[in-house]
């Protein structure tokens, strides 16, 4: 039974939905300090190519490189975001032309395929890669076991992160604090509450998740590397996070059912249906827009609106 | 904190010599950027520099590929500086333009047997009409549901990229090929030889009749923003809409109508791409160009003036033909990439220059403003 394909698409539809749902977090937490970040497919594979150069290049055990290829994955995507975050707080930059330089910049035809080329990172597999772990020796269980129980660390450590995101925006002071800004960031500075250095902490975290996203890509999913190999994932991202309500809990599930559409085709296509492939690939997408006009009417606005101040540079002077 | 305070103001009139001087400087520290990114790999900074602007602008036949691969890039540059001016935030001219490319060569097939000119006119129109569709479709969620352009715009991308993708692999449409080797590698009709558009050549310089057709269009673009009172109100609902609407401007038309012309541009655009380069609905290829976000790239750096986007365009254009044809030698891939980002970072940068000025101020105590007014 576990080997149907119904399983199979659903685990990869987990493991698939994973990298996304790095992303969409870390771009969760800065548009709801009010920071609207496109450069989140830059952000992914500039942790993506870095991640892979660590694993190349740190000699050591497989249990020590890999984690460290993932941190040194976050740190590139959260100096990434920490450019982007001058340019848009400190200088007062346009937003949207901002990240998508930041994309780019760092980008399929940019900085990540600069690095690849100059280390020769195409020619060889990534050396070490994560792999399926049996949680609890559950893997066996019908269904439920191969889809949640046969992922890989980083699908499980997701998980963590949605948790304790969810549980940081909404349970905590500072997270209160955020939201806060996010909706109000006059009020929120006339509280004491420093806009600026919120909006920094909060692109910068935000680009660390998009460079373990990417980093997905290049240490689990196909450890190899193929310039612009995340291929739109973190374009993806930014609709997941408004397909979600800007929330952490249902950005798991968005990012599960992102996952599904674009396997679903292949599901239906072995059952003997034709179907269009672009007709599913294209649902996530609808879907997104319809979300959105939902949100930005009447009812919408008052209890899932998007962060009041997204996409508005913060400048005390001209409140 | 008695660290010596920056202060930023707005400036109340801009400097005129800040307007030039502030570009020239961006590009400046950013070939200073780049440059301490090729020593630190490893690359002679001159030579590499040298050799790129060879192959842009100097070599034989580089200033023909310059100028074929600055063509789109005016479009969607154009497209992208429309809706910027008037803060519509229209992200979708990579859509606008498949749409473009799908109603050109559409026409170009049901008017097979016409001659070239008639073929033109119907190819720019079809291209124009198509793109304004697409584009219309944000415009209208906009003015009406106040739905977010943006988002709406980046998602109709992928939905215009995946019906190119559905017209070309995995149907048999219209559009696509359906002889024998079509059915087998699946590509676009070929439109018939009338359908090419014409090249104006100018000593060795070939100008393809595209590149002409958007000199126009920004040419029409900079009479509409600064002669006509469309674009006098387009401006004011850009800067304040609660003060047109005040003044009784009609607010959603005109968002409306301005997501239509930019979509129009792109489509032309893609109308330009099948009458001057491709003579094919080229799924892939188009879509791998990226065009469209490239274009807002052209825009931001023209500072939204339609005449600067057609050079911003001729100068992004140089770079990617450069990083085309340096591509197989041992020429450090990505390299144009970075230079376009940090560019436009240093452009976005030097930007608060013009807008803002910045002194620093000694630290001041015990002087806080008694009454600071929450707005």
């Amino acid at each position: 039974m576990n080997s149907s394909i119904v399983v199979v698409v659903l685990a990869s539809a987990v493991a698939y939905g994973t990298p996304l749902l790095y992303a969409a977090l870390g771009e969760l937490l800065a548009e709801r300090s009010g920071v609207l970040n496109l450069g989140v497919e830059g952000m992914m594979l500039v942790g993506a190519v870095m991640g892979f150069l660590a694993v190349q290049k740190i000699d050591g055990a497989k249990g020590v490189v890999l984690p460290l290829a993932v941190a040194v994955a976050a740190l590139a995507g959260a100096v990434a975001a920490l450019v982007l975050a001058f340019l848009v707080i400190t200088l007062r930059a346009n937003q949207i032309v901002a990240g998508l330089a930041l994309t780019i910049l760092c980008g399929a035809a940019g900085l990540s395929s600069y690095i690849a080329n100059d280390f020769e990172l195409a020619t060889d597999p990534a050396r070490y890669s994560f792999e399926e772990v049996n949680a609890f020796g559950l893997q066996d269980l019908p269904v439920v076991g191969p889809v949640l129980f046969g992922q890989t660390w980083l699908v499980y450590a997701s998980w963590v992160c949605v948790v304790l995101v969810g549980l940081y925006l909404s349970r905590t002071r500072p997270g209160l604090n955020v939201r806060a800004i996010g909706e109000a960031p006059a009020a929120a500075d006339a509280m004491g509450i420093s806009v600026t250095k919120y909006r920094y902490l909060h692109t910068i975290a935000g680009g660390a998740f998009a460079g373990v996203g990417g980093a997905c890509f290049s240490l689990a999913l196909t450890p190899l590397w193929v310039d612009g190999l995340t291929g739109g994932t973190g374009w993806i991202a930014i609709a997941l996070v408004i397909f979600a309500f800007w929330r952490a809990d249902l950005c798991l599930v968005g990012a599960y059912v992102f996952g599904a559409f674009s396997a679903l085709p292949l599901i239906l296509q072995a059952k003997g249906y034709t179907v269009t492939p672009q007709l599913f690939q294209a649902l996530p997408y609808v879907m997104t827009i319809v979300v959105l006009v939902i949100v930005s009417s009447g009812i919408g606005r008052r209890r899932l609106g998007a962060p009041a101040s997204l996409g508005v540079p913060y400048v005390r002077e001209e409140r | 904190m008695s660290l010596p305070r920056v202060r930023i103001e707005k400036r109340l009139k801009q400097r005129r010599f800040l307007m030039v001087a502030v570009p020239l400087g961006s590009l400046v520290v950013a070939h200073i950027a780049i440059a301490i990114l090729l020593v630190a790999t490893g690359h002679p900074p001159v030579a590499t520099f040298r050799r790129l602007f060879d192959a842009a602008y100097i070599a034989d036949g580089a200033l023909t590929n310059s100028l074929i691969a600055a063509t789109p890039l005016a479009f969607t540059g154009l497209a992208a500086a429309v809706a910027f001016r008037m803060k519509l935030f229209n992200i979708g001219a990579e859509g606008q333009l498949y749409f473009g490319a799908i109603g050109a060569s559409g026409i170009a097939i049901l008017l097979a047997g016409q001659s070239t000119p008639v073929l033109i006119v119907a190819m720019i129109v079809g291209g124009a009409v198509l793109g304004a569709a697409w584009g219309a479709i944000p415009g209208l969620l906009r003015a009406f549901l106040r739905t977010n352009e943006i988002i709406t715009s980046l998602m109709l991308n992928y939905v215009a990229a995946l019906v190119l993708n559905y017209l070309i692999f995995d149907s048999l449409s219209y559009w696509r090929d359906t002889s024998a080797t079509g059915l087998v590698f699946p590509q676009g009709k070929p439109l018939v030889d009338a359908a090419t558009w014409p090249v104006t050549t100018i000593g060795s310089v070939a100008i393809p009749f595209g590149f002409l057709v958007a000199a126009a269009v920004a040419f029409v673009v900079w009479v509409l923003y600064t002669r006509t009172r469309f674009g006098f109100e387009a401006q004011v609902i850009g800067d304040s809409p609660r003060a047109a609407r005040y003044a009784g401007m009609r607010t959603r038309r005109k968002i409306v109508a301005i997501m239509c012309l930019s979509g129009a541009i792109a489509g032309i655009g893609g109308a330009s791409q099948m009458g001057d380069f491709r003579h094919v609905l080229d799924a892939r290829g188009l879509q791998q160009a990226n065009y469209g976000y490239t274009g807002i790239v052209v825009a931001a750096l023209a500072r939204y003036n339609p005449f600067a986007v057609v050079f911003a365009a001729f100068l992004l254009g140089g770079l990617q033909n450069a990083g085309y044809t340096l591509q197989s030698a041992e020429f450090p891939s990505g390299l144009v990439g970075v230079m376009q980002g940090m560019i436009l970072f240093a452009m976005l940068g030097g930007e608060l220059l013009v807008q803002y000025r910045i002194s620093l101020a000694r630290p001041v105590r015990h002087v806080r403003p008694q009454t600071e007014s929450a707005s």
